[in-house]
């Protein structure tokens, strides 16, 4: 037989699967009964294993320890406001998409301590305040959720000035991606190019089918847990209906965003009428602020003992939907709802762009859904931009 | 050593200088004598200020660039939570400094052109630092004036230094809005005396302005009509800022990051940005 040309396409176009256009990396399967052993081991080799499990009727992130706790035979409902679980027809154990937390939580906890102040008889002593060192193991994470992770990397570990904590957590994490088989009518991460498909950012990604998991590789850490278990190459049949389970997927995206030029749509229609309307009806809760996984400002303050001689410095998620937020010079720049939701929106969708290089929305929906009032971004965008600028 | 952009390093206050009402500079000092000498800013520059339990404030350097961290002034007003507690300090007491963070004021341009400060209140602190690079290296400069505005003759800033400021080679223009029996300068606002400036070059001047935005809008307004280029008008921007380097989100005006891509930016990067209400 003649050697190959390797830069000639031998297949028959026809013939190819209509979906992944990327080269089919090296797919491996692993049963599902062995779930367990990826677990077990990940914990052998030191890591906290967070994945998916149901707390308070919603499929949140918290540690796992076991299978088990993983929401088998659980999907959730969503809509713009509304989120259900609803028991599936199989017992998949990752038949469902995102819910109300995000793996922004170990990265970029909620409440950290910064510095400590203490009174000595020499005067204050200000000091680094330690960290415990934390090697979280990711499991179930999403393609928007990669996206998401990799735009907050460019907010945290800029050039000039990293976050000590997010780096250590970052540079120890390992991430074991899954490729969503279904999609939430609040997705819309094809428009945001960062989904559903899981292409890179990942050092072990699973697609589920029923016996078990396609499994690839994307890095030398998930190559090291890989090699221990017990994987065999997926076969030519479990490579086409992961495929095909991932396609159906892509096919139930149904909403959009209208990415096109949006920075500079959305910086020329800063009076436009409908920021006066959204604002009618958003109630300023910063709920869609709190479960967007790239949002990432923050507030300090100092928590005292009692005698006043031990002082830490306290970061906690803040919202620009918090009135104080833009508190200067004896009042608010943003007093107005009007103005807070037009901050949130072109700074998630436009000035993100010329802050970091890319959108800070990766399509996840989260916002539709946790808004107690259904505010969907996408139809607000829609709205705005489908107009000339004023 | 550590990298931790949140880490205050500890400072003793020197001395303190009553300016005018409810005002006063600190000549302050890093207790690490390492850091000390390390330590260098630049005109426009600024620190957070910390006191344990009550939290920071952005404050801009007021003293001579010339100084390192074994002696540097800032000059604030008390106005709320940390800047009234920063009134209690007393030469001997210790504060928490972090910085120097920020654009700094556009001293390289200027050589060779004429500068003009437009400046109101308490904005005349963070310019100081340039005043006294401009006067330092006089023979650099065409014409250096400063256009300096207050409420009333008591609420001016530095004016026992005017004088020295004004054998050094500074056209010095006062004016208040409100004048009492003793005042004999101008009164109205500031941006009027930029007006009323003559023999000025427009094509190769600097105007370098600070004080409330309205002011620095006017300000503004009037060195485009004199001819100046937005290119070569610059301004301090002052926002709600909790990291000052870029992470908290407090201080975002539009695309920039106020603390990082300013305090000081070029008028014509912002110009259009400031025109729109509460962005
Ligand atoms: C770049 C920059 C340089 C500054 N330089 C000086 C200076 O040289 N001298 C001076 O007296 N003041 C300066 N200010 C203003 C100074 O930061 C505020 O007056 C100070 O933060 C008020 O804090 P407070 O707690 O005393 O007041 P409060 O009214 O109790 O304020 C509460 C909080 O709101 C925020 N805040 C309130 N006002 C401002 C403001 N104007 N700017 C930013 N954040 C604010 C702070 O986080 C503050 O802790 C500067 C501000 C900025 C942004
Ligand atoms: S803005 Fe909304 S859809 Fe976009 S990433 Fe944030 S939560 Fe998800
Ligand atoms: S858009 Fe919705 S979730 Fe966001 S602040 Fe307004 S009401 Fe709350």
């Amino acid at each position: 037989m003649p050697a190959k040309d390797p830069t000639r396409c031998h297949v028959n176009a026809t013939e190819l699967p209509v979906i992944d256009h990327s080269p089919t990396p090296a797919q491996w399967f692993l049963p599902r009964q062995s779930l367990q052993t990826l677990l077990d081991q990940l914990q052998r080799l030191g890591y906290e294993v967070v994945g998916p499990r149901i707390d308070q009727a919603a499929i949140v992130y918290d540690q796992i320890e076991s299978v088990d706790e993983l929401p088998a035979g659980w999907t959730d409902l969503q809509s713009p406001g509304q989120y259900r679980l609803q028991p599936r027809a199989d017992d998949a154990l990752f038949g469902y998409v995102v819910g109300p937390h995000s793996w922004k939580k170990y990265l970029f906890p909620p409440l950290v301590n910064l510095m400590r102040s203490t009174k000595t008889t020499d005067g204050w002593q200000m000091q680094d305040e330690p960290q415990e060192p934390r090697r979280y193991a990711l499991l179930g994470v999403r393609a928007c959720e990669l996206a998401a992770i990799a735009i907050q990397d460019r907010v945290f570990l800029s050039e000039r000035y990293t976050d000590p904590l997010y780096q250590q957590r970052r540079h120890a994490l390992l991430i074991i991606a899954v490729n969503c088989t279904q999609a939430a009518s609040t997705c819309f991460c094809t428009s945001m190019q960062s989904g559903p498909r899981c292409t890179s950012g990942f050092d072990l990604a699973l697609t589920e089918l029923p016996t078990g998991f396609v499994v690839e590789i994307g890095s030398p850490g998930g190559q090291a847990v890989a090699d221990d278990l017990p994987l065999r190459p997926a076969t030519e049949q479990e490579r086409e209906s992961s495929s095909l389970a991932r396609k159906t997927a892509f096919d139930q995206i149904t909403r959009q965003l209208d990415t096109t030029n949006i920075r500079d749509k959305l910086m020329t229609r800063l009076e436009h009428p409908r920021w006066a309307d959204v604002a009618s009806r958003c109630l300023s809760c910063a709920n869609c602020t709190l479960v967007c996984p790239t949002c990432f400002c923050h507030s300090v303050d100092d928590v005292t003992d009692l005698t006043s001689d031990e002082v830490i410095r306290q970061r906690h998620w803040d919202s620009c939907f918090n009135m104080d937020f833009s508190y200067a010079n004896g009042g608010a720049v943003r007093d107005n709802v009007r103005s807070r939701y037009r901050q949130w929106l072109t700074h998630k969708l436009a000035s993100w762009i010329d802050q970091f290089g890319s959108s800070g929305c990766v399509g996840c929906g989260r916002c539709i859904t946790w808004c107690p009032v259904g505010i969907d971004l996408t139809e607000e965008v829609a709205a705005i931009c489908s107009e000339p600028s004023t | 050593m550590t990298n931790n952009p949140w880490l205050s390093q500890v400072a003793t206050v020197e001395s303190v200088t009553q300016e005018i009402d409810s005002v006063a500079t600190y000549q302050l000092r890093l207790d690490d004598p390492r850091a000390a000498q390390r330590y260098r800013f630049q005109p426009g520059q600024f620190n957070m200020l910390y006191l344990p339990s009550c939290g920071e404030a952005a404050i801009s350097h007021s003293g001579p660039p010339s100084h390192d961290g074994n002696r540097f002034l800032h000059t604030i007003r008390f106005v709320g939570r940390v800047t009234d507690s920063i009134a209690k300090l007393q030469a001997g007491d210790q504060i928490g400094v972090r910085g120097p963070f920020g654009s700094a004021w556009p001293m390289r341009q200027c050589v060779g052109q004429d500068v003009v400060i437009v400046t109101g209140g308490l904005g005349l602190a963070p310019l100081r630092p340039a005043i006294y690079h401009l006067l330092q290296g006089r023979v650099d400069y065409r014409r250096v004036i400063l256009l300096y505005g207050a409420r009333s003759p008591g609420l001016l800033l530095y004016r026992r230094e005017m004088e020295s400021w004004q054998q050094s080679g500074l056209e010095v223009h006062l004016t208040v809005d409100r004048a009492d029996i003793d005042w004999d300068g101008a009164v109205g606002i500031v941006p009027l005396l930029l007006d009323r400036l003559e023999g000025l070059r427009p094509d190769q001047t600097q105007v370098l302005t600070c004080g409330p935005e309205v002011m620095m809008h006017y300000a503004a307004l009037a060195a485009v009509r004199l001819g100046v280029p937005k290119s070569a008008i610059w301004l301090s921007v002052e926002r709600n800022m909790q990291c000052a380097f870029g992470m908290c989100g407090h201080c975002q005006l539009g695309p920039v990051f106020v603390c990082r891509d300013g305090p000081v930016f070029r008028y014509d990067q912002v110009h259009q940005l400031l025109k729109v209400r509460d962005l």
